[in-house]
């Protein structure tokens, strides 16, 4: 086992921490994940028939876990090759949850997008209504007006600490910390209700749109805000005085589900799993997009890449969330929250009802939509599970030619056989639990 | 946002991502397709290009200088092959299925070259522009 930090070490970076990963190492580790084949490359169907084909002295059984498993986040389904209780190679086996979103998206005007997108990541919603709103705006050629840039950020903070709480209260029902969930679930839920308060709805906001955000900040969200930031960090630390430093949770997640930067480098893996390995990447910090470059705040980077370490920075991510609310009530701008072009936005409601040309214009934005130009462009913003991208292709009228969603708990799940590879099936669940999969996104 | 855009054909590619991995790209952040059937005049293609029906959109990221470089690929319709990116970047095993999946783009060398998002069983290629929405028949296994 390994020793691993305490949580106050679990630190945060002071400045470029180790981005030393050459490509070498990088294409070392691309042979070694291809080589150690950690991953079952069979059929969905085969299980079955491999099993009855195997003779009598096989050791190794393949072991279905999944779809519909309390553990699995959702409806993954995890094809796993066992011997005794050791998981030797697996597959995770995805799609249970597909609806065709990027299909229904082609349908879809550029107000109504994002209206999709947001039941993507059903847990952090609104990153998802953010990367779909940046694309539409690059390709328009929009620039935002300050405060719906600031009223976006406050926004994204309070849905990653909803989604780390979240994540806090799955990660100790997985490990049996039951009390843990509903301690996880009551903060989260506060969280949430601030949130309603803002948008209207718990989850599914569709808040962030393109030109802006759909209504202003309501009266009184100062206060709301400043009541939940105030509330929080003493929670935060009965999550410490719960979970960090006990026994029996320590012995759970250290040393388990280790993987190293340049692996993860060679997956594609971003977020607290590529962080956790020590590799300072936030895309907050290292491209900023939004207003991020104005606030201070600190990438939380782990030090040996196990369960534990993703356990920590997701902790303390809360409290960097927290910080950066509390600069972002300082500096909230005053002015429009959504761009004043009467091409993409819709007239004042109370000039609806005293002028025609207001009604035309109101209907016809939100029955044919708004043209955008021909192109195609990347777009992508920190969620709390790494890089969400959205490539978005316009072909010059009301709706994308083409909008794809780079999720990444998608992307993430592949480190899943690499993760699980020679431990005991029961930490097989600490491992999902840790890579935080939110399975609405990996199968759109 | 700005990311720089790179039009690679399609024996160039392994190559070209070869070059820039060992250049500082050291991930490949997305791998996806776009069929361009019923917008095949693309205005942002230069004239050397041949536009073809599926473009292949692969997008990689350099940590170090903090760039993007997206590069495109034409795959024409009557042969949708293009070389596996696996070799170089493991991680786009699944990216690369869930093309496959949804345009049957075949990727040459790729280790498992199943469905990854709809059913084993399935017919046709949801995204691509002729197949509609609405209009097939629901497939269960259980009826059949």
């Amino acid at each position: 086992m390994n020793s691993s930090p305490v949580i106050s070490d679990a630190v945060v970076s002071p400045g470029d921490v180790s981005r030393d990963i050459t490509s070498d190492v990088a294409s070392d580790a691309a042979v070694r994940c291809r080589e150690q084949s950690a991953v079952l490359r069979i059929g969905e169907d085969d299980g079955e028939r491999l099993e009855a084909e195997a003779s009598a002295n096989d050791t190794t059984m393949i072991m279905n876990m999944g779809p519909q498993h309390p553990s699995t986040h959702g409806v993954l389904r995890l094809m796993l090759e066992m011997e005794g209780e050791t998981v030797l190679r697996s597959k995770p086996v995805i799609g249970y949850l597909h609806t065709g979103m990027e299909k229904t998206a082609e349908t879809l005007t550029y107000l109504q997008g994002p209206t999709n997108v947001t039941r993507m990541d059903y847990a952090a919603p609104l990153f998802g209504e953010l990367a779909f709103s940046l694309a539409t705006e690059a390709l328009l050629g929009l620039d935002l007006p300050p405060r719906a840039i600031w009223i976006r950020m406050l926004m994204c903070e309070l849905n990653r600490i909803s989604s780390h709480l979240l994540f806090q209260a799955t990660n100790g029902m997985d490990i049996g910390a039951v009390s843990m969930m509903i301690y996880g679930w009551r903060e989260r839920e506060e969280t949430l209700r601030l949130l309603e308060t803002i948008t209207g709805l718990r989850m599914n906001h569709n808040y962030i749109r393109p030109g802006g955000v759909a209504a202003d900040l309501p009266d009184g969200w100062r206060d709301e805000v400043l009541g939940l930031i105030d509330k929080l960090p003493a929670r935060l630390e009965e999550f410490d005085a719960l979970l960090t430093g006990q026994p029996i949770y320590r012995e759970r997640l250290q040393g388990v589900g280790v993987i190293n930067s340049a692996e993860c480098l060679a997956l594609g893996v971003t977020g607290p799993i590529l962080r956790s390995t020590g590799y300072a990447w936030d895309l907050r910090r290292d491209m900023p997009y939004l207003a991020y470059e104005k606030l201070d705040f600190d990438v939380v980077v782990g030090t040996y890449g196990d369960c534990f370490d993703r356990y920590a920075i997701r902790l303390n991510e809360i409290r960097e969330s927290i910080r950066i609310v509390a600069q972002i009530l300082d500096q909230m701008p005053a002015g429009d929250y959504r761009v004043q072009d009467k091409k993409v936005t819709p007239p004042p409601r109370v000039r609806i009802d005293e002028s025609m040309e207001a009604l035309i214009h109101h209907f016809k934005i939100f029955t044919e939509g708004f043209k955008v130009p021909a192109g195609e462009v990347y777009a992508a913003v920190e969620s709390p599970r790494g890089e969400l991208g959205c490539y978005m292709v316009s072909d010059g009228s009301g709706v994308p030619y083409r909008m794809h969603i780079r999720g990444p708990s998608f992307v993430n799940l592949q480190t899943l056989p690499h993760l699980m590879r020679g431990g005991m099936i029961a930490d097989a669940v600490a491992v999902i639990s840790s890579v935080d999969p939110i399975m609405g996104e990996v199968d759109r | 946002m700005s990311d720089s855009v790179l039009h690679v054909p399609r024996d160039q590619l392994i190559e070209t991502v070869s070059r820039l991995r060992s250049e500082g790209y050291v991930s490949a952040m997305d791998v996806t397709a776009v069929d361009y059937l019923e917008h095949p005049v693309r205005g942002d293609l230069s004239d050397e290009i041949t536009a073809e029906r599926f473009e292949l959109v692969v997008t990689l990221i350099s940590y170090e200088a903090r760039t993007r470089i997206r590069l495109r690929v034409q795959v024409p319709a009557d042969d949708p092959v293009v070389p596996t990116l696996f070799d170089l970047y493991p991680g786009t095993e699944a990216l690369e299925r869930e093309v496959a999946d949804m345009f049957g783009i075949i990727f040459e060398g790729h280790p498992d070259p199943t469905r990854i998002l709809m059913p084993p069983d399935w017919q046709g290629h949801p995204l691509r522009k002729d197949f509609s929405v609405g209009c097939i028949p629901v497939q269960f296994k259980a009826t059949r």
